[in-house]
């Protein structure tokens, strides 16, 4: 046999040979002890070291709070804002940052106080003017939303499973996001309203459905692709049938890319429903966020404009930090899948 | 039997008219070096593929597709479901496949925990254990569900030597408690002779039977010798030694 480490006596280490290294270093032809005197040590009275495990000074402690860095970011964003809007003082452009806040709390809910005589008609009225409160045009664009995701997720589920077991399947998916996932879902909604009706909300759904489905599909199905041969080996072997095959071991394996399909598939179905809102003015009988947007542009309250973009912009951050991250740390986070 | 594979531009015949007969109780070990089909062969009587030639029979029934009477450990650390803790990957197939009720399956599932040594695990979920430890669940897993024959696959192979030393010897354990029946593929054949006692040498390319030997007992370091000699002089010609894998 060779020499078993080649070129091991080129080897220096900042920490003693553990084993025997007279022998390792007789093997190796080197004499032995001549310029390195041996030495042993008792480390068991050390006291030098003080405390192993010292404890974070508190400021350190805060800072390591996840929400307490980005919140800070937001803050100085927000300052920022205040003070390139007080230096320029154009509200009709630029709106500071209290104004925007104020607007927008001062739209959030029904006026309910201005109601002089309470009546069933009055309370509609306060609910559904023309300039809606903020709450009620969110709810609405949400409900909106949920629909279309839920069946857009249903349905990318269904292909993607199909195009896992068969070719023919495989290439069905891929050639349809090859054609549909670059069209816009902007560009569906004159075919949408020609088809369903202006003020139909399935128009609508119809929109998210197209502009959730394929993200996901496309996400769900590489991440089918993508889980290891041993994990579906191992599943085969269990005799699962195909139904618990795909919720029991295909789902959880690929969840790290199915989570970001759903991540992407959100965020494509809310800007789209945003923007159809704005431009086409299309939602049911109760506008939506992307009308309140539209209609304070029309009568100029550029304030209440900037309120209903910050409502978009907290419900993008609600989902993300709040929703999706509560389910990554109770899945992929706690199963060692994604760091 | 004969086993092929395709590739995008070929057919690949594996193993050529390989025949052996394993009966209860054996440690049967598949020997030989890489591209023997040893590990084809192994997938082949877990049903993950189909022989060209020849058929596969188990307790006189046909292997057409894989089933729990013939659980696997693979090679890989990452067979372990990560999202299942160490208790419930053992006791998932016991559930789903076996059809266990709950109480027989826990019980189940803790004595083989307890028997591979990790009851102080079996909460823990396999991304914060080490590679030997995984092992020895996925071991666990395989050995709870009583099989007909357990199938293993290289499973000590990505072990460091120490660690892969001492699961052959807890392996050797399990099977004095258990007398289960062991197919078990290896390139090592310092791991065949102390694992098997019975040892179906192959020659590679495509992968047909040299020999099928008696191991020797533990207890006898000079039959060992002699016998991983022999076998090194099967596979390689007269003038190899025996290079150990550790």
């Amino acid at each position: 046999m060779a020499d078993p480490m080649p070129g091991a006596s080129n080897l220096s280490t900042s920490s003693p040979t553990p084993g025997n290294p007279t022998a390792d270093r007789a093997r190796l032809g080197i004499a032995v002890g001549a310029d390195r005197p041996e030495f042993e040590r008792d480390t068991s009275g050390s006291t030098a070291v003080g405390d192993v495990r010292q404890k974070l000074n508190p400021a350190e402690r805060v800072w390591g709070f996840e929400i307490v860095r980005k919140s800070t970011i937001v803050l100085l964003l927000l300052l920022a804002w205040q003070w390139g809007a007080l230096y320029y003082d154009n509200p009709l452009g630029l709106p500071t940052a209290w104004e925007s806040h104020k607007a927008l709390f001062d739209n959030l809910v029904p006026k309910f106080w201005e109601i002089k005589e309470w009546s069933w008609e009055a309370v509609k009225k306060a609910c559904n003017q023309d300039n809606a409160p903020l709450l009620i045009m969110t709810y609405a664009s949400i409900k909106l939303l949920l629909v279309g995701y839920a069946i857009g997720v249903l349905l990318a589920c269904l292909l993607s499973v199909a195009a896992t077991f068969t070719r023919i399947g495989r290439d069905f998916l891929e050639t349809l996001t090859a054609m549909f996932s670059p069209l816009p879902a902007i560009a569906l909604v004159p075919l949408a309203l020609i088809w369903f009706g202006l003020g139909n909300p399935n128009a609508m759904i119809f929109v998210l459905i197209h502009s959730v489905m394929w993200p996901v599909a496309l996400n769900m199905h590489s991440g089918f692709r993508a889980s290891g041969t041993t994990l579906r080996m191992v599943g085969q072997n269990y005799g699962l049938g195909p139904f618990r095959f795909v919720a029991m071991i295909l789902i959880p394996a690929a969840f790290p890319a199915i989570l970001t399909g759903l991540k992407i598939g959100w965020a494509f179905g809310w800007r789209t429903l945003i923007a159809a809102e704005l431009v086409f003015g299309v939602n049911g009988d109760q506008g939506g966020l992307g009308w309140f947007v539209f209609m304070n542009k029309n009568n100029q309250n550029t304030d209440a404009v900037f309120a209903g973009l910050l409502m978009v912009i907290f419900i993008g951050l609600l989902v993300e930090n709040v929703i999706f991250r509560t389910v990554e740390n109770k899945t992929v986070r706690k199963w060692g899948m994604q760091g | 039997m004969t086993l092929q594979y395709k590739t995008d531009e070929a057919r690949v015949t594996a193993t050529f008219r390989v025949s052996f007969q394993v009966q209860r109780s054996d440690r049967f070990i598949l020997l030989g070096p890489s591209g023997c089909g040893k590990s084809t062969l192994l997938k082949a009587v877990g049903g993950f593929l189909q022989p060209v030639e020849g058929e596969l029979m188990l307790r006189g029934e046909r292997i057409t597709r894989p089933g729990p009477s013939r659980m696997m450990v693979f090679q890989e650390f990452d067979q372990l479901l990560p999202w299942r803790t160490v208790r419930e990957n053992v006791l998932f197939p016991l559930r789903s496949a076996r059809g266990l009720s709950r109480g027989d399956a826990n019980a189940r599932a803790d004595l083989y925990i307890e028997k591979v040594k990790l009851t102080k695990f079996a909460d823990a979920y396999p991304h914060t254990l080490s590679g030997g430890m995984k092992q020895r669940v996925a071991i666990a897993r395989g050995m709870a569900m009583e099989p007909d024959i357990l199938l293993m696959d290289e499973p000590f192979a990505a072990l460091d030597a120490l660690t892969r030393r001492k699961m052959q010897e807890e392996l050797l354990q399990l099977w004095e408690g258990t007398k289960m029946t062991i197919l078990f593929v290896t390139h090592s054949i310092e791991e065949a002779v102390i694992v098997g006692n019975r040892i179906l040498v192959l020659s590679p390319h495509p992968g047909q039977v040299r020999a099928e030997l008696n191991s020797v007992p533990v207890s006898d370091p000079i039959g060992a010798k002699n016998l991983q000699d022999r076998i090194s002089r099967l596979l390689f010609g007269e003038d190899n030694k025996v290079v150990s894998h550790g």
